[in-house]
């Protein structure tokens, strides 16, 4: 028994003198997400995505024969606390990529920083302001709000509609938004017939929607990510308002739609496919990746996947198959890989990187979904 | 145009109502001790929290009902480690402590219920049901909304005029010190206070939830507008408050008809203010009673 203890304890000693010599053939990389605090629907699934990864990527004897190291900071969703995780990863950590941050707010505070360190930066937000205009460093996954906007202005050409009432939230998602629809609209021959925003706090939208009422539109869209998106379409429906109700993609959490019961029913909105991937046809070329990650997250921590996870499942992938591709762990090789590289299917969409596209992703990312019964389905076409 | 005139109207009930049910609970503890807690949203928001994941198992009523006594619990034990060993702590002193245990509050529910949204089911009827009044809609929830409010007004006079706890309650606020030399437990008193606006922001939290939704954060903004009219009505009064509910939920609504929705707490704000300087008591306050108070 007593040489057993001996044996485990030089095993101890043993192993911590050689883990320094390991750590030099790992790939370091570090992730900013908002894990905790208000925007903790985003960093939680996010987080929990990477660390799945990164476990099953070593269980495979890792990327090129070299383990993987995460180095996971919780910002809380504070542009602050993500401007100082940069630096300590960058300047500190040495790390070789940044995933993250979970919003546009903190990504926009440290692209600057991240160029300055020639490090890559994978963000997870959703502000087209993040490549646009493009920064050499900087990369995101999720897809454009200008996208999600041409997708549902083409259905409503398809339903013949030509006036709207637009209502946003007072936020950098609802501004971005509105910015959009109102820059697209001319072009696609929509009528915006009255915009109006209102405080992301809202309790009670019905003094809105008697305005839209009034206006006499054929249809509402909302832009927000707030509590208020469910309450929109509650409080047209209890005033009778038939017309069709549009939604952003940040309507893809089916706890807002659970919120809003029997109001939901026949809501239209722009969403990635993970949320519909049971549905898809087996020759949609998604499906495959859509369901293994679905399979693997839900069976593993036991939740609903969501739309924000897999825009760190769609970072960590690029990355890995850009070190792979360049054969070599060196950043300025890499960076040139992933900015070149084709045709790589995620989860947000099927990702095509050029010099001046650093999101990859066009309109067709987007799947036009309906609610149905309380559950997302693929709008018929 | 008439048919709009009492759409209007009715959102401005339905603002009116939440204003009012948040803004009673102001005055008992206002009454009491002569401070604003400002921690009363966060109440509202323990209630409707509590209810939700009672109701997981129990019906509804009985969700609602664990739902007061729980926050009732809260409420008592939060003036017993923080307010009661104070001696004689001053006006401000107070504020800052209301709005610590507010944001403590806020941060624990936070970590118990996740920053999810979560509502109660409505009372009656479901999201899309509404009356229909002559081409008018309403929420049969906005009428519950109405109904518990004004049920909680009238038991809260009579029990203030005609009860011997409320009697007391009266005494503590009108002077503390005189009160304790007639043999008041006036400390104890101080606690039933906080026990019971806990309790009645509790209940006004289950009854607007299905409209508003609850979330961990919702108590700042309801505090906020709830403050406002009872400030609007003048603080101590809690009929009062009801009708400055109703008149600021009503200006609100109308002022979406002309001017563009996001002016719509501007005028709330600015009623708050114009109110502070020019009639510090009240719409239907005392001026001679007003000047007897600290705050």
């Amino acid at each position: 028994m007593r040489i057993l203890k001996l044996i485990a304890v030089a095993a101890c000693i043993l192993a911590l003198s050689v883990a320094p010599a390991l750590a030099a053939g790992t790939i370091k990389i570090g992730a900013i997400l908002a894990v905790t605090g208000p925007a903790s629907f985003l960093g939680a699934p996010e987080a929990k995505t990477l660390e799945m990864m990164a476990e099953d990527i070593n269980a495979k004897g890792g990327i090129e024969g070299k383990k993987v190291e995460l180095v996971i900071k919780d910002s809380g969703g504070s542009p602050e606390k993500a401007v100082s995780f940069a630096k300590q990863l960058i300047d500190e950590d040495k790390v070789f990529a940044i995933i993250g941050p979970s919003t546009s707010g903190e990504t926009m505070k440290i692209k600057d920083i991240a160029e300055q360190g020639k490090t890559i930066l994978l963000s997870c937000a959703a502000a087209e302001a993040i490549v646009n205009p493009v920064a050499k460093y900087v990369f995101k996954t999720p897809q454009k709000d200008s996208d999600a906007v041409i997708r549902i202005f083409r259905q409503m050409k398809k339903m013949g509609i030509t006036k709207i009432g637009v209502l946003s939230s007072n936020t950098g998602f609802g501004n971005a938004g509105k910015q959009q629809i109102e820059k697209l609209a001319p072009e696609h021959g929509i009528q915006i017939v009255l915009s109006e925003v209102y405080n992301s706090s809202a309790t009670d939208l019905t003094a809105e929607v008697t305005k839209i009422k009034a206006a006499k539109v054929q249809a509402i869209v909302n832009w927000s990510i707030e509590p208020a998106q469910a309450i929109v379409i509650k409080n047209a429906r209890q005033m009778g308002l038939t017309i069709p109700i549009f939604q952003s993609h940040g309507f893809g959490n089916i706890k807002y739609v659970q919120a809003a019961g029997a109001a939901a029913d026949g809501v239209i909105f722009p969403a990635g496919r993970l949320l519909v991937a049971d549905t898809l046809s087996d020759k949609n070329p998604q499906k495959k990746v859509l369901e293994s990650y679905k399979k693997e997250y839900e069976a593993k921590y036991k939740e609903d996947v969501s739309t924000f996870g897999g825009h760190a499942y769609d970072a960590m992938k690029i990355m890995q198959q850009a070190i792979i591709a360049t054969g070599v762990v060196d950043e300025e090789k890499v960076r040139t890989t992933i900015e070149n590289m084709k045709g790589l299917v995620g989860t947000a969409g099927i990702f095509n990187f050029s010099p001046t596209d650093h999101n990859g992703l066009d309109a067709n990312a987007f799947e036009m979904l309906t609610v149905k019964d309380g559950k997302f389905a693929v709008l018929e076409k | 145009m008439i048919e709009l005139f009492f759409q209007y109207l009715v959102a401005g009930l339905t603002y009116g109502t939440i204003y009012a049910s948040v803004g009673i609970g102001f005055n008992i503890i206002y009454n009491t001790t002569g401070i604003i807690n400002f921690a009363q949203g966060e109440f509202v928001m323990l209630g409707g929290m509590t209810a939700v994941t009672l109701h997981a198992f129990l019906p509804l009523p009985l969700a609602i009902l664990g739902a007061v006594l729980i926050t009732m619990i809260i409420g008592g034990l939060i003036e017993v480690a923080f307010i009661r060993w104070l001696v004689k702590p001053s006006v401000l002193r107070m504020i800052v402590i209301t709005i610590g245990i507010s944001i403590l509050i806020r941060e624990g529910a936070l970590a118990v219920w996740g920053e999810g949204v979560r509502s109660l089911p409505y009372f009656t009827g479901n999201e899309v049901s509404a009356l229909s009044l002559g081409g008018v809609r309403v929420s049969p929830q906005v009428l519950w909304s109405i109904g518990v409010c004004t049920v909680i007004v009238v038991l809260l006079n009579l029990f203030f005029k005609f009860t011997m706890l409320g009697r007391e309650m009266r005494a503590c606020a009108a002077n503390r010190e005189a009160a304790a030399l007639c043999g008041i437990p006036t400390r104890n008193i101080v606690t039933f206070s906080f026990v019971l606006s806990a309790g009645i922001g509790a209940l006004a939290g289950c009854v607007v939830s299905p409209i508003t939704y609850t979330q961990y954060n919702v108590g700042t903004g309801l505090a906020i507008k709830g403050f406002t009219v009872a400030i609007l009505g003048g603080l101590g009064n809690s009929m009062a408050a009801v009708g400055a509910g109703f008149i600021l939920g009503i200006l609100e609504s109308f002022s979406i008809w002309v001017l563009p929705t996001a002016y719509k707490d501007a005028i709330s704000i600015a009623i708050l203010l114009a109110m502070l300087f020019v009639r510090p008591s009240g719409l239907f306050g005392n001026k001679e009673a007003m000047k007897l108070k600290d705050f």
